[in-house]
């Protein structure tokens, strides 16, 4: 399977072919493959457990596939490269975490947690130069400088916090952002300021981003591109709103049709419900080769034989 | 690091144990001037209940036990501190990284700490004072150093290892920190309360385990120490001669370290763990619970 | 006797700090109907699970419940002791919190968890105890051979059906559920709640349903409460709540939540 050349015309920033990682028995990912390109979101959705976190990992480098390649920018950088080879890696490529509190040490302000991407990556500089470049980072980001500068993380708010933690990311100048389910821990009437300041930096810093969640509805607001994984494998993929509109895969269904729309829920459809989402899980479940394409950038994977 | 210290301030029992030590030290600091003269000089009769002339007595010698005290204040104390900074240091810093690094290192560490936990601190002292002779304070501060550390070193590595799967040391990594600076920067300022703990702790320990080699004989005779002055009351059978004076000093010194040491671990404890705080506001609310629930009883 | 089963009127609680208190509920009143789902919708620190606690007489230091009256069928369950409290609590009022999958026990069959709750408010016997839960586990649509197993060995979702069912067993009147699945996954979240319903439809139970989640509290509530900053902004229902919210925040609270775009449904499984 190739993607649709994108609109930008430059080759992928990061891509998975044919990703496996197994923990002994276990299989987390199953031949996983997906591009990210810059100035693009592509969204990973899926239940706890269905190895999008494992993918996310792996592209930060917290984790090594058992099988597959990972290319960065064409380069095969599945193992362990050379040392610069591995600190331009890092440079490139960083991570929004999902707890906007743990994510940030509780010993020290927020000028520090800037300071320190700073001082790793950027030139050595007069310290003037730090306090401008933290300043700026804070701007971009939604927060006052002056008044959030010195506080200390359980003096931020939990959307504070957040932006916080995509300045940190931002400082290091990456081409890649993976956020792993950035709004699921804030208050619901905050998540969309932030998934709109992912969308905004997205576009302005030209990012290839990797969009983590288990919330499908939230995959439109910011991604292009949405991958549906369940057990391990990407069971539908292509542009969002092609595969919002007319999911072809049996679990993508599911997905779509649990999410709480208002309406309420018929009175004594539970069983019924419950049985389908059962035969769609053991449908989705087994292994499959096969891919069929259902649009220009529109994809699903066949239903593989049950064991 | 302002968010550490504002909470012992602010609790009562800490302020009292640092009271309490600041005295002990400033007294020691200042024997020459608050108890002038050679500590071993020979003043007076021999077990003079204390009086207006020798505050505290005099020992079977004819020493004053007061000036004994002071001076001998200041080589327990410096032993006992200098000792329990050197235990402190050392178990933070293997747990720190056997927590950290993990793997091989870790299992490494884990032998070497199970190691020296097995072997007996005094006996391993009295074992080798009976080869050397006498042991110098020097000496007994080394040799409780690299025999106590362990205790400490259990505990850092559990917490370090509690903190090594939060998302800010990820997130230190992926920016790129080297590893020594994640530990010794990032991490360490989060252990505080535990280091205060572990440095109390160890400060008790060196200081009885001290004055216990002192005790049983092994201390330097030429130096005066709280553990020295109770071997010479022991030797001179004070208790049996009613000179209570000259085992209760240096015996009192002992307790009111330990005393305010412990007054300060409560907070640290406290700070470890904010479920033990006991705020104003808790008191109020346990009061009033308790208030509320005899009423509702009594309505039945 | 009036048709509602849970009356709250005027509630304030206050949180103890230092220096005074901090009210977290303020003058807070609605009421539950027999049958009823009552949803109460708001965002962390609204004081909606400060109002599940206090209903149920277990806030915890520092929640000080400072007045008002919390009637459960006319009887102000805040003026209760502590021995007439405990005879309510899961034989009348049943609670579902957040968390309460990790609740149950790791080191027991859960079969025995059942009767130990079931003993305790009831005093029935093993046996009894043990067609009981066959009879929630089936209802809950978990295969009834697995009622002894331990908790471990089900996933997080079945866990909290698990937890739900032992609600149940008791028969109460009115079940408090607290966020009870946020932490899980949509579809396994539409799996329980509309289990919920039906049960509720069969027993004839009260809801009082809390999450944050005004779209998912459409689904199941007749009636909705929202909270803003320990204040009650608005009551009503759900209809009425959803095409025409009267208060600003209803109104945000309701748009925030991301739609999908042309939402597609669940037309059928394929052969």
């Amino acid at each position: 399977m190739r993607p649709q050349a994108n609109p930008y015309g430059a080759g992928p920033v990061i891509r998975l072919k044919k990703i496996e990682r197994h923990f002994g028995a276990v299989r987390a990912l199953k031949g996983v493959s997906f591009s990210l390109f810059p100035g693009r979101a592509l969204a990973l959705v899926g239940e706890s457990g269905c190895g999008k976190t494992t993918c996310a990992r792996i592209i930060a480098r917290l984790d090594r596939p058992t099988g597959g390649a990972l290319f960065f920018r064409g380069q095969d950088l599945t193992a362990r490269g050379q040392a610069k080879d591995e600190h331009l890696y890092r440079k490139n490529v960083q991570m929004v975490f999902q707890d906007p509190f743990s994510s940030l040490n509780p010993a020290f302000t927020v000028s520090h947690h800037l300071s320190r991407p700073l001082r790793l990556h950027g030139h050595s500089a007069p310290r003037a130069a730090f306090e401008e470049g933290i300043a700026q980072l804070l701007a971009s980001v939604g927060l006052d400088p002056a008044v959030t500068k010195h506080k200390f993380p359980h003096e931020l708010s939990g959307g504070q916090r957040q932006r916080v933690n995509i300045a940190r990311a931002l400082a290091v100048q990456p081409s890649v952002l993976v956020a792993d389910e950035p709004t699921s821990m804030l208050d619901v009437s905050i998540r969309k300021d932030i998934l709109d300041l992912l969308a905004r930096v997205k576009r302005e810093k030209e990012l290839a981003m990797l969009y983590i969640t288990h919330d499908i509805a939230t995959a439109a607001h910011v991604a292009e591109e949405i991958v549906v994984m369940f057990a391990g494998q990407t069971v539908e993929w292509g542009d969002t709103d092609s595969v919002l509109a007319n999911p072809a895969h049996p679990y993508t269904q599911l997905l779509l049709s649990a999410v709480p729309d208002g309406r309420p829920f018929v009175r004594g459809d539970s069983a019924r419900f419950l049985e389908q989402a059962e035969k769609v899980r053991s449908l989705s479940r087994p292994e499959s080769t096969v891919i069929e394409q259902i649009g220009p950038n529109h994809f699903k994977r066949a239903l593989g034989a049950a064991t | 690091m302002n968010f550490a210290l504002q909470p012992i301030l602010a609790q009562k029992k800490a302020v009292a144990g640092l009271i309490i030590i600041v005295v002990l030290g400033l007294m020691a600091l200042f024997a020459p001037v608050i108890a002038p003269g050679e500590p071993a000089a020979r003043v007076g009769r021999s077990h003079q209940p204390p009086s207006v002339e020798h505050v505290m007595g005099t020992t079977k010698m004819g020493r004053d036990v007061y000036r004994q005290f002071v001076w001998g204040a200041r080589t327990s104390l410096a032993v006992g501190f200098a000792t329990g900074i050197a235990i402190t240091i050392l178990g933070t810093a293997i747990g720190l990284i056997a927590g950290y690094v993990g793997g091989r290192t870790d299992a490494v560490l884990d032998l070497v700490t199970n190691a020296v936990l097995v072997i007996p601190n005094l006996p391993l002292l009295i074992l080798l004072a009976s080869f050397a002779g006498t042991v110098g304070p020097m000496t007994i501060m080394v040799i409780i150093a690299l025999t106590s550390w362990p205790w400490g070193a259990r505990m850092t590595r559990a917490q370090t290892l509690a903190l090594r799967n939060r998302d800010f040391v990820t997130a230190s990594k992926m920016i790129g920190e080297p590893a020594w600076r994640i530990i010794f920067v990032e991490i360490l300022p989060n252990l505080t309360p535990l280091v205060g703990i572990n440095l109390v702790g160890s400060i008790i320990y060196a200081l009885v385990a001290q004055t216990t080699l002192e005790y049983l004989g092994f201390g330097d005779p030429l130096k005066v120490s709280w553990g020295t002055m109770l071997y010479n009351a022991q030797n001179s059978s004070a208790i049996m001669v009613g000179a209570w004076w000259d085992i209760g000093a240096p015996a009192a010194g002992i307790a009111l370290t330990g005393l305010g040491l412990a007054l300060l671990n409560f907070t640290f404890d406290e700070i470890a763990n904010p479920q033990l705080r006991s705020g104003p506001a808790l008191t109020r609310w346990f009061r009033l619970t308790r208030a509320r629930n005899r009423q509702l009883e009594a309505r039945r | 006797m009036s048709d509602n089963l849970l009356e709250i009127e005027k509630l304030n609680v206050d949180y103890l700090v230092d220096k005074g208190e901090f009210r977290a509920v303020k003058e807070v009143s609605f009421s539950i109907g027999r049958g009823e789902i009552f949803g109460l919708a708001g965002e962390s620190g609204c004081g909606k699970s400060t109002i599940a606690y206090a209903i149920t007489r277990l806030s915890k230091a520092p929640a000080w419940i400072s007045g008002g009256s919390i009637r459960l069928d006319g009887q102000d369950l805040l003026r209760l002791p502590e021995r007439d409290m405990q005879k309510i609590r899961w034989k009348r009022i049943g609670m579902v919190f957040q968390s309460a999958m990790n609740s149950l026990n790791p080191l027991m069959r859960v079969e025995a968890q059942f009767h130990d709750v079931l003993h305790r408010h009831t005093g029935c016997s093993r046996q009894e105890s043990r067609a009981r839960a066959d009879e929630m586990f089936r209802l809950v649509g978990i295969p009834a051979h697995r009622v002894s197993d331990y908790p471990h060995q089900f996933s997080g979702g079945m866990r909290q059906r698990i937890v739900i069912a032992i609600c149940l067993a008791l028969k109460p009147e009115l079940i408090i559920m607290d966020e009870p699945t946020t932490a899980l996954d949509v579809v396994v979240q539409r799996e329980i709640l509309e289990q919920v319903v039906d049960l509720q439809r069969s027993y004839g139970f009260s809801v009082l349903f809390i999450t944050h989640d005004l779209h998912l509290m459409g689904q199941l509530s007749q009636r909705i409460g929202v909270m803003l900053k320990g204040e009650l902004v608005e009551v009503g229902d759900v209809r009425q709540i959803s095409e025409a919210p009267l208060h600003d925040y209803t109104r945000k609270l309701w748009n925030a939540i991301p739609q999908i775009p042309g939402k597609a449904h669940l037309s059928g499984v394929p052969a």
